[in-house]
């Protein structure tokens, strides 16, 4: 009996995440200290709040209500717009991410040109689409074509970093199989690293191009083409009905080439 | 694998000839569809700003070299703002993602209607982009860095509900039967047999997302939902390319820092 009371006396708890209890309590004060800090700066203009809320009741009465009539062609065309932007930037950033991969691969290629690929995939990854987009549209001009150019160059970025973390895992027994017949650095490659890593590859393409509809169809809201410039200009005119039929127009595409995607690519692995 | 006899001769092959028709077919159609693509492009654009491009690009790039240096004594504040968005609304949609994944697991949820529920929160959030949110949110809340953290948030929720009740629906089940077979209620299973399973995946989601979204709070200012994106938005409209070149290298440095944090934070998880 003695036993049992000091066992019940000794409480059993769960062992906590981070063993050093300086550590965990110093990150829970730091976590609330910081959080009263930014919520503080967070400039609530309760006035303001209170404005908002007729517009909201504005807002949401319209998407009870969508018009999807009254500016359906500038809709069309600019849906239309946007996954062709998706379609194409797709293929071609496909295209040009093969050989940076393959520059980014530190087992396949000398020192300078792996700095200057992973450089660019850096780039690519670091920036959102948008902030590209809007150095491409200076450039380039408002339309399409700068949104293929920043999807495209997107693309790139998140294709030849996969490519390249592929490459360097393959298995190199095959790599020096081919070599030892006496086969150049090309066929190398084509014989014994892509056949490795392609496979791979073509899922990330369908998935990429979930991405890439989603991201065209924001684009034009800085002028890069596609059905963001509709939304936008719908949005500052204060026609929230034609906005919400193009925003549920939007979730609807995205639902639906997401769900294709993904049944395709569980068809394809 | 199929053999290909003529004249007599076995020639070993990867593919029959029908599969090798219906690949080229294949590849003619992308080919075809992707002609079509490229001639809607081209339609819908002003080649002769196109052609002028390398000139406008050298341009921006002259002027934008060296960066204005000094610029960055403007930039601190807003850039404290960015952080306060991704971190924030990472926070928020934490405390909203958790509950909605535990009601989507198929473990977990406390019947089939809610779990439809929850997951149509997630696909629903997920679908719309931070910067629709954001614009929607602008308008509602006024600009400033309220409408971003919000956006940030709903768009996120989608993001970790998913890989978060992903996770749950892995769990091991011997645990939860063990603990239940004491007769434990539903909470003292989650707390004790469900919780300290998924807890260390449910961190490392959080941290992973907090790395997206800080890269994405860069990005709402350009509507008005405040960070550094106000400050590049400004400094584009005034063709102020050496304090756009400073932006620039300071969103660069944060998301790098960001990813190292990130990365360095889901290793002492697992």
């Amino acid at each position: 009996m003695t036993q049992a009371t000091t066992l019940s006396s000794r409480k059993w708890s769960p062992p906590p995440l981070i063993k050093n209890p300086w550590v965990r309590w110093g990150l829970v004060v730091g976590g609330i200290i910081y959080l009263i800090f930014a919520i503080s700066t967070l400039n609530f203009d309760p006035a303001r709040v209170a404005r908002g809320i007729e517009r909201s009741g504005r807002l949401l009465l319209a998407f009870l209500q969508p018009d999807f009539t009254t500016r359906g062609n500038l809709i069309f065309t600019g849906m239309m717009e946007s996954v062709t932007m998706a379609a194409i930037s797709t293929v071609a950033g496909f295209i040009v991410a093969v050989p940076v991969g393959f520059g980014a691969s530190r087992n396949l290629v000398p020192m300078p040109i792996y700095l200057f690929c992973r450089g660019l995939i850096a780039l690519s990854r670091t920036f959102q689409e948008v902030i590209i987009a809007i150095l491409f549209v200076v450039m380039f001009g408002f339309g399409p074509f700068a949104g293929v150019l920043t999807l495209t160059f997107g693309s790139l970025g998140f294709f030849s970093k996969l490519l390249a973390e592929d490459i360097e895992e393959i298995d190199p027994m095959q790599v020096e199989a081919i070599r030892s017949t006496g086969a150049s650095w090309l066929q190398m490659v084509s014989y014994a690293v892509l056949p490795q890593v392609l496979p791979r590859m073509i899922g990330l393409t369908l998935y990429r191009f979930d991405i890439n509809i989603r991201e065209a169809a924001i684009l034009g809201i800085v002028g890069a083409g596609g059905i963001g410039s509709t939304l936008n200009t719908s949005l500052r005119r204060y026609d929230y009905d034609t906005a919400s039929a193009i925003i549920l127009v939007i979730i609807a595409l995205v639902m639906v080439v997401e769900l294709t995607s993904g049944w395709i690519r569980k068809r394809v692995q | 694998m199929p053999v290909l006899e003529s004249n007599g001769i076995k020639t070993w092959q990867w593919r029959n000839q029908k599969q090798i028709l219906l690949e080229y077919a294949f590849w003619l159609v992308l080919l075809l569809v992707m002609l079509a693509c490229a001639r809607f492009i081209a339609e819908r654009t002003t080649w002769s700003f196109v052609l002028d491009a390398p000139r406008q690009g050298g341009e921006m790039l002259s002027r934008g070299v060296p960066p204005r240096w000094d610029y960055m004594s403007q930039l601190w504040r807003p850039l404290w703002d960015t952080l306060t968005i991704a971190t924030l609304g990472t926070a928020l949609s934490f405390v909203i993602s958790v509950p909605v994944a535990f009601l989507a697991a198929r473990n977990t949820t406390p019947n089939l209607l809610v779990r439809y529920i929850a997951l149509f929160i997630i696909v629903g959030t997920r679908s719309v982009n931070s910067l629709i949110w954001a614009l929607i949110l602008v308008i509602i809340l006024g600009p400033g860095v309220l409408a971003g953290t919000l956006a940030i948030a709903l768009r996120s929720v989608g993001f970790m509900g998913k890989l978060i009740y992903e996770g749950i629906e892995e769990i091991n089940e011997e645990p939860v039967e063990a603990i239940r077979s004491t007769g434990a209620s539903g909470a003292q299973v989650l707390s004790y047999a469900i919780w300290p399973q998924v807890i260390t995946n449910i961190l490392g989601v959080t941290v992973y997302r907090w790395d997206i979204n800080l890269r994405e709070s860069t990005v709402v200012g350009l509507v008005g939902a405040g960070g550094i994106g106000l400050q590049l938005d400004a400094s584009i409209n005034t063709l102020r390319w050496n304090q756009v070149s400073l932006i620039l290298i300071v969103i660069f440095i944060s998301v790098f820092i960001s990813e190292w944090i990130s990365a360095k934070a889901r290793q002492a998880l697992t």
